[in-house]
C-alpha cells in the first residue's frame, strides 16, 4: 500500500522532471553521443577506430610489433620454402654433414635479441603512460556485479546507478544486440577520466576495446585505469573475465558528450537516479546503493 | 653410435611373458611399453572427449543467438572441461606418459623405467582423475569457472554443488600422476643410460623429457597447494582467497600461473624433442647445434618459471612488475628462436623426404612460429591491455597447442607407430589427414586473430552480431578438422589391419637413435643385455 503510494509519487515526479527538462532545453543531454557510434562491424580485421589517445598509441604499437613479427614469420617461411625446394631428396640426393657454424649461431642469438630491444623500448614507455592515472578531471568508480555494472561518480555525490544489458527480445531499432544497455555511462569528451574498478562478487573484466582500457574487477581491491575520449559518440565494451552464466550479458556502453552536456546530464541524472538516502561507498558493500529500476517502481 | 641389442626372451627368467592374461598385462602392467600404450589410448580418449566438446562449442558459436548450448552454466561447464581435458588428459599423457614412456628407455638403452610399479600407479591416477573431471562436467550444472579455476567464481558461494569439488579433486589426481611420472623419468634418465651415453650424447627427446620432468616436479606441487586451498575455502571455512576473511583472489592467480606458465613448456618441450628427431631423420642429417638445442630447452625451462605474471597484466600487479614480466617473457623468444633456426639449419643441406611425419614436423615449425609471433605481441603489457582474454589470445594459444603440441603428437605418432605396433600407416591417407587437419585448424584459428583485434571476449556463448562472419568461418574450419579426425580413424583402421612387415629401422640412414636398433614392433623386453654406446 505504502509502496504503491511511493511509486505513484515517484512516477509523478519523474513525469514532472521530464516535462521540466523538455521545456528547459530540448530533451536528452546525451543526444550528442548518438551522431557517432564506435562499435565492432562485420568482418572487422583490425582494432577499433581509436576513441582515445591511449587506443591510438596501442594501435601504433600493435602495428609496429605486428610488422616486425610479420617480418620474422615471413623470413622463417621464406627460408623454409627455399630449403624445401633446394634440399628436397630429388634436388639434393646426398645429404650434407654440417652440424655446427659458430657465426650463424651467434647471429641467430644476437639479431633476435636486438629485435626484442627495439620492441621493449617503446613498449615499456607505454606501460608507464598507461599507469599514469594522475590529475584526472573526474573519477568514476566501476563495480562489477553478476551480471551488471554499477557506476558511481565520485565528483557527483549520490550519483550511483546500475547498467544492465538490454535483453535480446527488447532490442529497439538503433540499439545493438548484446552491446546496448539500459543506462549507459555518460562521460565528457576531452577530459581525463580515471576509472576505479572493483567488484561486488566474483571477478569481472572492465574492457573497453575502442578506448584501450582493460582491468580486472576484483572483490576486495581496486584497480585503476584512465582514458580521454577524443570525440562525442557511443562506445562499447564487454565483461572480459568469466563471471558465471551471465558473463556474456553484461556489456558496457559509454555516451561521450561535450562537457556542458555532461554537466547538464549529471543534474538530470541526480534527480532521476537518486533517492534521498545517503549513499554508502559502493566499494565496501556488495549491494548496489540504488537502482534506477527501484526508483521507477 | 652403434649398439648390440639382444632381445633374448628365453634368457630372461620369463615366467609371465608368454601366457600373460589380459588383466595382468594391461591392468597391472609394469612394462614401460605397455604403460606407454595405455597412456596413448587414454590420450586418444581424452582427445576425443575434448574434441567433441570443442565441436559443440564451435557449433554454438557458428551463428549469433544460437541455442545448441542451452544455458550459460552449461556453456561454462563445457569450456572448463575442454581446457582441462585437452591439457591434462590429451597433450600431457600423449607426449610425456605415452611417447616418453615408450621411447625414453629405448633411446637411452635402458630395459625399462626406473620404477615400473610407480609407472603403473602414475597411469591409474590419470584414469581416476579423468573419471572425476568427467563428473565435474556432468554432475549438476558442472564446473563453470574456466580451466584457470579463478576464485571467487568457484568458491562455495558462487559454485555450490559437488561438481566443482570433483573437478578440483581431479586436478589433484592428475597432478599426482604427473608428479610420479616425472620422478620416474628423472631417475631413469639420470641413472639408467647405457654405458657410454653421456648426458651430452643423449637424444634430444630425452633431454626434452628430462627438462619437462623437472618442470613438473617444481610446478605441480604449487598447483596442488593452490587447489588444496580452494578446496579448504569451499569445504572447511578457510578464507585463503576470500576478501571478506582477509584472503585475496589475486593470490590464487599468482599460484595458478606459477604452475600454469611452466605448464605451457611442459606441453611444448616434449614436442620440441619429437620434432628434432623427425626433422633430422627425414633430412638424413644429424641435428644442427645439438648442444645449443639441448641447453635452449634448459634455458626455456628455467626462464619459464620467472614469467608467470604476464598472465596477470590487467590484474592486480604493480607497474614495475609489468615492466619486469614483459621483459622476462620476451627473453624466452631467444632460446625459442635457437630451436627454430636450428631445425631449419638441420634441414639445410639435407636430403629431405616429405613423408607424413615430416609434413607434421614442418607444419609444426611454421605454425609454431606464427603462434610464437603472436606470443611476442601479447607479451607486451600495453598490448595485452587491449588483447587480454579476447580471441587474439585464443588464436595465439591454439596456434601453439592445437597446431604446435597436437602437430608434434601426430608427427611422433606417424614416426613411431611402426615401431610401436609393427604395422606401418598408409602414406597417402596420412598425407590426407595432415592436409585436411592443416586446412581445418588454420581456418578455425586464424580468423580468431581478427575477432580478437575487433574486441570479442573469450568464454562467450553468444556475441554481438558484428562478430558473426569470422565466427562462421572459424566454425566451418572446426568442422573440417572434425572431418579430418574421421580420416585419422581410417588411418588407424588401416594401420591395425596392415599385413606389411617392417624392418628394424624402416626410416633408413636418417634414423640413428637406439629405438631403431630393436625390432619393429619392439618386443616386450628390450636391452636385457646392456647396449654399449661408442
Amino acid at each position: 500500500m505504502k509502496r504503491g503510494i511511493v511509486s505513484v509519487f515517484f512516477g509523478l515526479s519523474l513525469l514532472l522532471l521530464f516535462a521540466h527538462a523538455a521545456a528547459a532545453q530540448s530533451a536528452d543531454p546525451t543526444a550528442a553521443a548518438n551522431a557517432y557510434v564506435n562499435a565492432p562491424h562485420a568482418w572487422q580485421m583490425w582494432l577499433p577506430v581509436p576513441g582515445s589517445p591511449m587506443e591510438a598509441q596501442i594501435d601504433w604499437l600493435m602495428r609496429y610489433v605486428l610488422w616486425i613479427m610479420t617480418g620474422v614469420v615471413a623470413f622463417v617461411g621464406a627460408l623454409m620454402v627455399y630449403v624445401f625446394i633446394r634440399f628436397n631428396a630429388r634436388a639434393n640426393p646426398v645429404p650434407g654433414t654440417v652440424t655446427h657454424n659458430t657465426l650463424i649461431e651467434i647471429l641467430w642469438i644476437t639479431i633476435p635479441s636486438l629485435l626484442l630491444v627495439v620492441i621493449i623500448v617503446p613498449s615499456v614507455k607505454m606501460i608507464l603512460y598507461q599507469a599514469d592515472t594522475s590529475n584526472p578531471y573526474m573519477t568514476v568508480t566501476v563495480t562489477g556485479h553478476q551480471w551488471y555494472w554499477e557506476y558511481s561518480y565520485n565528483s557527483v555525490p549520490g550519483l550511483d546507478y546500475t547498467s544492465y544489458m538490454i535483453p535480446d527480445d527488447q532490442i529497439k531499432p538503433g540499439e545493438i544486440r548484446r552491446l546496448s544497455v539500459d543506462h549507459p555511462m555518460v562521460l565528457p569528451v576531452g577530459e581525463k577520466i580515471k576509472f576505479v574498478i572493483t567488484s561486488g562478487d566474483v571477478l569481472h573484466g572492465f574492457y573497453l576495446p575502442s578506448l584501450g582500457v582493460q582491468k580486472y574487477a576484483i572483490p576486495g581491491t581496486t584497480l585503476t585505469s584512465w582514458t580521454i575520449i577524443t570525440k562525442p559518440g557511443t562506445y562499447f565494451g564487454q565483461c572480459n573475465q568469466i563471471c558465471g552464466l551471465g558473463h556474456d550479458a553484461m556489456p558496457i556502453e559509454i555516451k561521450a558528450v561535450p562537457l556542458a552536456d555532461y554537466l547538464a546530464w549529471t543534474k538530470q541524472a541526480l534527480a532521476t537516479y537518486t533517492d534521498n538516502n545517503a549513499a554508502p561507498n559502493p566499494a565496501t558493500t556488495s549491494q548496489p546503493v540504488l537502482k534506477l529500476a527501484d526508483a521507477a517502481n | 653410435m652403434s649398439t648390440t641389442t639382444q632381445d633374448d626372451f628365453h634368457a630372461h627368467s620369463g615366467h609371465e611373458h608368454h601366457q600373460q592374461s589380459f588383466a595382468s598385462r594391461w591392468l597391472m602392467s609394469t612394462n614401460h611399453k605397455d604403460i606407454g600404450t595405455l597412456y596413448i589410448v587414454a590420450a586418444f580418449v581424452g582427445a576425443m572427449v575434448g574434441g567433441v566438446l570443442s565441436m559443440i562449442m564451435r557449433l554454438q558459436l557458428m551463428y549469433p543467438h544460437n541455442h545448441i548450448v542451452t544455458s550459460g552454466a552449461e556453456w561454462n561447464a563445457i569450456i572448463t572441461a575442454h581446457g582441462l581435458i585437452m591439457i591434462f588428459w590429451f597433450v600431457m599423457p600423449a607426449l610425456i606418459g605415452g611417447m616418453g614412456n615408450w621411447f625414453v628407455p629405448l633411446m637411452i638403452g635402458a630395459p625399462d623405467m626406473a620404477f615400473p610399479r610407480l609407472n603403473n600407479m602414475s597411469f591409474w591416477f590419470l584414469v581416476a582423475g579423468f573419471i572425476f573431471v568427467m563428473l565435474g562436467l556432468l554432475l549438476g550444472t558442472g564446473t563453470g569457472a574456466g580451466w584457470t579455476l579463478y576464485p571467487p567464481l568457484d568458491n562455495a558461494q558462487y559454485s555450490p554443488g559437488v561438481a566443482t569439488d570433483f573437478s578440483l579433486f581431479s586436478i589433484h589426481l592428475v597432478g599426482i600422476s604427473s608428479l610420479l611420472g616425472a620422478i620416474n623419468f628423472i631417475a631413469t634418465i639420470l641413472n639408467m643410460r647405457a654405458p657410454g651415453m653421456t648426458m651430452h650424447k643423449m637424444p634430444l627427446f630425452c633431454w626434452a623429457i628430462l627438462v619437462t620432468a623437472f618442470l613438473l616436479v617444481l610446478a605441480i606441487p604449487v598447483l596442488a597447494g593452490a587447489v588444496t586451498m580452494l578446496i579448504m575455502d569451499r569445504n572447511f571455512g578457510t578464507s585463503f582467497f576470500e576478501p571478506s576473511g582477509g584472503g585475496d583472489p589475486v593470490l590464487f592467480q599468482h599460484l595458478f600461473w606459477f604452475f600454469g606458465h611452466p605448464e605451457v613448456y611442459i606441453m611444448i618441450l616434449p614436442a620440441f624433442g619429437i620434432i628434432s628427431h623427425v626433422v633430422s631423420t627425414f633430412s638424413k642429417k644429424p641435428v644442427f647445434g645439438y648442444l645449443g638445442m639441448a641447453y635452449a630447452m634448459v634455458i626455456i625451462g628455467f626462464v619459464g618459471f620467472v614469467v608467470w605474471a604476464h598472465h596477470m597484466f590487467v590484474s592486480a600487479i604493480s607497474t614495475d612488475s609489468r615492466v619486469y614480466f614483459e621483459v622476462a617473457t620476451l627473453v624466452i623468444a631467444v632460446p625459442t628462436g635457437i630451436k627454430v633456426f636450428s631445425w631449419i639449419a638441420t634441414m639445410w643441406g639435407g636430403s629431405i623426404e616429405f613423408k607424413t611425419p615430416m609434413l607434421w614436423a614442418v607444419g609444426f615449425i611454421f605454425l609454431f612460429v606464427i603462434g610464437g609471433a603472436t606470443g611476442v605481441v601479447l607479451a607486451n603489457a600495453p598490448l595485452d591491455q587491449e588483447l587480454h582474454n579476447d580471441y587474439f589470445l585464443i588464436a595465439h594459444f591454439h596456434y601453439v597447442l592445437s597446431m604446435g603440441a597436437a602437430f608434434a603428437i601426430f608427427a611422433g605418432f606417424y614416426y613411431w607407430i611402426g615401431k610401436m605396433t609393427g604395422h606401418q600407416y598408409p602414406e597417402f591417407w596420412g598425407k590426407v589427414h595432415f592436409w585436411s587437419f592443416f586446412i581445418g585448424v588454420n581456418l578455425t584459428f586464424f580468423p580468431m586473430h581478427f575477432l580478437g583485434l575487433a574486441g570479442m571476449p573469450r568464454r562467450y556463448p553468444d556475441y554481438a552480431d558484428a562478430f558473426a562472419g569470422w565466427n562462421y568461418v572459424s566454425s566451418v574450419g572446426a568442422l573440417i578438422s572434425g572431418a579430418s579426425t574421421l580420416v585419422f580413424f581410417y588411418v588407424l583402421y588401416r594401420i591395425f589391419t596392415s599385413k606389411e612387415v617392417l624392418a628394424d629401422n624402416y626410416w633408413g640412414e636418417g634414423a640413428t637413435t637406439l629405438e631403431w636398433a630393436v625390432p619393429s614392433p619392439a618386443p616386450q623386453h628390450t636391452f636385457l643385455d646392456v647396449p654399449v654406446i661408442r
